[in-house]
Parts: C-alpha cells; sequence; structure tokens
C-alpha cells in the first residue's frame, strides 16, 4: 500500500514537472523546426535556423536587449548604493525619526511602484523623461525590499569591527565600504538576482512609459511581436520568445544554485 | 574658572557630534528617500487627491464625489471587482498547494530532484510577456495544442480565451503555472530549518507519513504559509502582464483585473480622475493586506 502510494508520488511529482517545463520545451521545439511542424510532433522532423533569422529581422531585438540591459543596469547599480547608505543608517545610527523613516520605507513593499502609474507617468512626462532609459528606472532606484535586506544584514555586523575601523580614523563611507559591503557579500548576490531577474522581466511600467525603439525594452517589444494583429506565425514568435529569454535562462541555468538560494535567503528575512 | 568651563566644552563636543551624527545619517538617507518619498508617498497623496478633485484629465477647483458616484454605479467596475476575487481565491490557495507539495517532493529522496526543482522553478524566472505568447498558442482555438488533444479525445474543443465563462480560468491556469514555483522555494528554506529529531522521534512512534506532515511539517510551516500567504494576494492585485497577451480583459470585461482596468482607463480612456478613484481602491485593499500582515505575521515570525 505505502509503496504504491510512493510511486503514485513519484510520478505526480515528474508528471508536475514535465507539465511545468512544457512551455519551454515546446517553444524550443517550434522554434528549431520549420512552421508546419509547429502543431504536429515528428521525431524525424527537420531542423532549421530559419525562424531565428525570420524574428530577428522581424523585430529590432538587437535594440530591445540593448535597453534591457541599460536599464536593468541603471537600476541596480541604483539600488545598490542608494540602499546601501539607507541601509547603514537605518541599522546602525540613532537619530531623531528613525522609526518613522523605516515605516514610511516599509510601505513601498505594499504600494509597489506599479500601482501608481497613472500619477508616477504625470510626474515623468514633468520631468521630461517619458521614453528615456532613466524614465524607466527612476521609481525603482530607491527599492524597499533592498533597504530592508541590507538593514538585517547590517545588524548582524559584530559591532566591535565598526569601533575598530573608528579608531583607525576611518569616515562613515570608508567604514561602510571597508566593514560593512564585504561582510554582506552573499546578501548583495542575492539581491542583485532578485532585482535583475524582476527587472528583467518587468512589463507595465515600460509599457506605460516609452513610446518608441529608443528606450523599449525586451518585454515591451515582444507584447508587440507577438500581437495576433502583426500575423507572425508561431514559429517565429516561438524563435522571438527564445531570443528575449535567451541570456536570463543561460544566466539562470549557470548561477542555478545561487538562483534558488538567493530567492529563499531574499524570502526569509 | 578652567574647572567650570572644562564640562561646558565637553559638553559642547558631545553636542557637536551628536548633531553631526545626526546629520550623517540624514545624509545618508537623503538620496534614497527622496526617491521614496516623491515615486511613492507623493503619488499616492496626488492619487488621493486627484480622486476628488479630477474631471476627465483636468483639475477642478472645487472638491467633487463625482469620481466615487461613478464608481458606486459602474457595471464593469462590479465585474472586475468580482473577477479580481475570484482570481485570487482559487490562484492563491491552489499555488501554495503546489508549492508545498512541490516542496515536499524537492526535499525528499527523489531521484534527479535537482532536475524537477530546476523544472519547477524556471517559469519564475521567465518573463510573464514572453510566457505569455506561448500560452496564447496553446489556447488558440483551432490549431491551439489543447484543443488538437481534446480532438484525440473526440472532444469539438473550447474556446479558451474567446468564452466568456472559460477566460478567466484559463488566465488562472497560466498564472498558478508562473507562481507556484516561487512559493516553493519559501517552503524549501522553511522545511531546511525543521528540526530533524522531530522526524526521527515520529519515526520511531511508527507514524504515518500523513500523520508526520499533518501534526509536525505542516504546523512548522504555518509563518512560510501565512508569509506566502500574503504575497501571494498581493501579487494576485498586482501581476495583470499576461492579461495583455492574452485576452486584454475580455471577452465583454469578462476576465478583466482592477489594476488592467486601471490601466484601461488611464491610457486607453483618458479618464486620469476615475483611474485615480479606482487606484484608491486598489490601496484600500493594499492597506487592508497590509494590516492583515502586521497583525497576524509579525507576530510569529521575527526578525533578527
Amino acid at each position: 500500500m505505502s509503496r504504491t502510494l510512493h510511486i503514485l508520488s513519484v510520478f505526480c511529482a515528474w508528471a508536475l514537472g514535465f507539465v511545468w517545463l512544457f512551455p519551454l520545451i515546446y517553444a524550443i521545439w517550434a522554434a528549431i523546426h520549420p512552421p508546419e511542424y509547429a502543431t504536429h510532433f515528428s521525431l524525424f522532423a527537420p531542423l532549421t535556423m530559419e525562424n531565428f533569422k525570420a524574428a530577428w529581422n522581424e523585430a529590432p531585438f538587437m535594440r530591445y536587449m540593448l535597453n534591457t540591459v541599460i536599464i536593468t543596469t541603471i537600476i541596480l547599480a541604483g539600488q545598490l548604493v542608494l540602499c546601501t547608505l539607507a541601509a547603514y543608517a537605518l541599522a546602525r545610527m540613532e537619530f531623531i525619526g528613525r522609526g518613522l523613516i523605516f515605516a514610511l520605507v516599509l510601505m513601498q513593499l505594499m504600494v509597489v511602484p506599479e500601482i501608481l502609474i497613472v500619477e508616477n507617468y504625470q510626474t515623468l512626462a514633468g520631468l521630461n523623461l517619458v521614453d528615456t532609459h532613466w524614465g524607466v528606472a527612476l521609481p525603482y532606484l530607491a527599492s524597499a525590499f533592498g533597504i530592508f535586506l541590507l538593514r538585517q544584514t547590517f545588524k548582524t555586523v559584530p559591532q566591535d569591527l565598526e569601533n575598530a575601523a573608528k579608531i583607525e580614523g576611518c569616515s562613515v563611507l570608508a567604514i561602510i565600504w571597508k566593514v560593512y559591503v564585504p561582510l554582506a557579500k552573499p546578501t548583495y548576490l542575492a539581491f542583485s538576482l532578485v532585482s535583475v531577474s524582476y527587472h528583467w522581466n518587468n512589463f507595465l511600467w515600460p509599457l506605460v512609459i516609452t513610446n518608441t525603439e529608443k528606450s523599449r525594452p525586451l518585454t515591451v517589444g515582444m507584447s508587440i511581436f507577438g500581437a495576433p494583429e502583426s500575423g507572425v506565425d508561431w514559429s517565429i514568435i516561438s524563435a522571438g520568445t527564445l531570443i528575449s529569454v535567451g541570456p536570463l535562462l543561460v544566466l539562470f541555468i549557470l548561477f542555478q544554485r545561487q538562483f534558488v538560494q538567493s530567492f529563499m535567503q531574499a524570502g526569509i528575512k | 574658572m578652567a574647572n567650570s568651563l572644562f564640562p561646558l566644552t565637553a559638553y559642547t563636543i558631545y553636542s557637536t557630534m551628536q548633531s553631526s551624527k545626526q546629520i550623517h545619517a540624514w545624509l545618508l538617507l537623503l538620496p534614497a528617500m527622496c526617491l521614496l518619498v516623491a515615486f511613492t508617498h507623493y503619488p499616492v497623496v496626488k492619487t488621493i487627491a486627484r480622486s476628488f478633485y479630477g474631471f476627465g484629465t483636468r483639475w477642478e477647483s472645487k472638491p467633487t464625489l463625482e469620481n466615487y458616484r461613478y464608481l458606486l454605479e459602474d457595471d464593469v467596475l462590479m465585474q472586475v471587482l468580482y473577477n479580481s476575487f475570484l482570481y485570487a481565491a482559487i490562484t492563491v490557495p491552489v499555488s501554495i498547494v503546489l508549492a508545498i507539495a512541490m516542496a515536499l517532493w524537492v526535499n525528499g529522496k527523489l531521484a534527479g530532484k535537482g532536475l524537477l526543482r530546476t523544472a519547477y522553478f524556471t517559469p519564475t524566472v521567465l518573463p510573464m510577456i514572453s510566457v505569455a505568447n506561448i500560452w496564447l498558442f496553446f489556447y488558440s482555438p483551432e490549431i491551439g495544442l489543447l484543443n488538437k488533444l481534446l480532438g484525440l479525445v473526440g472532444h469539438g474543443g473550447i474556446n479558451w480565451l474567446g468564452d466568456p465563462s472559460v477566460a478567466l480560468y484559463s488566465l488562472m491556469a497560466m498564472t498558478i503555472w508562473k507562481e507556484a514555483g516561487f512559493f516553493m522555494i519559501f517552503y524549501l528554506a522553511a522545511l531546511q530549518t525543521i528540526d530533524r529529531n522531530l522526524y526521527d522521534a515520529a519515526a520511531i512512534e511508527n507514524a504515518s507519513s500523513w500523520t508526520v506532515f499533518r501534526r509536525i511539517t505542516f504546523p512548522l510551516l504555518m509563518p512560510t504559509t501565512l508569509f506566502v500567504l500574503v504575497n501571494a494576494l498581493l501579487n494576485a492585485f498586482k501581476l495583470v502582464d499576461h492579461l495583455f497577451i492574452l485576452t486584454k480583459g475580455g471577452p465583454n470585461n469578462a476576465s478583466n483585473l482592477l489594476l488592467y482596468y486601471i490601466f484601461e482607463n488611464a491610457f486607453s480612456f483618458f479618464d486620469t480622475a476615475y483611474a485615480s478613484a479606482l487606484t484608491v481602491l486598489l490601496l484600500v485593499v493594499l492597506v487592508v493586506l497590509a494590516l492583515l500582515q502586521f497583525g497576524v505575521i509579525e507576530k510569529r515570525v521575527h526578525y533578527r
């Protein structure tokens, strides 16, 4: 009885795993075979790279990819610097209004920028930043999640290390850079992976704030590319999809352990 | 004289140090706080103001309840709210149950569990928009994969995205697929913190695996479940990317969700003021969720 149950459980586990991977497997299948095989499976279907070529010519993927890379880089760099400074102040400095500031920071965990697209669009229009990389990045530069995560980590750094650095005559910035940042490396890695995959995949805000190829990231590009009215066939859409998820997927497969551990670590705190 | 001067000087030095520390703290916080206020707190206040002072895209001089009056009369909104709650009520529990099952499998002694973990987690790292294109193909009426499969068993096929009574459920299926693996991670982390001795003790008692799960694992996962619950509810209200590809809220608003409806009002119908009133409604939902989190969860999960 228990044996049957075990076999059933193992079967369910793999069946679910197959279903979960299926869309990706299918996309690979459709992308590397001629369009007539998109809807029927044959082991001896001829392989082709034509779909990738067609997709590549159909949309300015190079430009989209470049935009996505620029946007995620601006966001990550900004977040790392701003969150480090704020997290140190909240973790290790006594100042008037600390509780209030911390509460204001935590508010962003609930009220994420996506919800405020209407007003944020007005603000960025006022700053003349519509359809720019900075326009996409600005609302995300200060991340409550990052501040919170780093604050929790900084609090575990022994106070003695900081005191020793102070006796050596280090300034506040030098203390952060030489004592806190090196000790928080795993947290930085975790936060970076979570942040990059979030912003690589982000859609709603970039859709609102970008108008042209000049700043449009991959996700927004894909939504135009894949629209049925654009008349592109499934094999080409699959190829385009793979092009758009490719870099992140390769990154994920290479750093799989770190990815999973990062999401885990980020989730526990 | 020197005697009376000394404490004064010491005090002055001390207080200057204190105030310089204050200034340092504020300088460190300034860049992050400016941006946070500019893109979170200021727009919240502005949204509330616009919902009272706005009319269409204009800004009126006198406050009006017109936007809220329309909110109460809006039949589409009723449909959207019903959809949103149904969507949350189904996707959240199903994702959580699947996530627990996945975590137990991957944490167990299964051969090839590394591969299985990758399979479960992969949808999390893929962009919703890109994978929605693939799902669009699965769901498409004539050549779509699901209808081809149904065809094999002699079924005429279902209009997955075009039938108003099915479209929302088709969206839910994709959401569950996208989210369950993400929540699995949190359970996996929690499972690894459970004391092995408890399981050894249960083994001595000859407890069945269901009893072990019900009496040990599940109760100890409770804080994680609450954490995941709140995050899953939040996601249910803020994740609408797949609507843009799959249904655009249709047919006839049958699969429209609150955030998508806000987007439509602001950027398709150009009724910024009404979109603001709707945003206020969404903010209220989020505040309730926040209170739930701080009221229930913070008591159980204590941070270092």
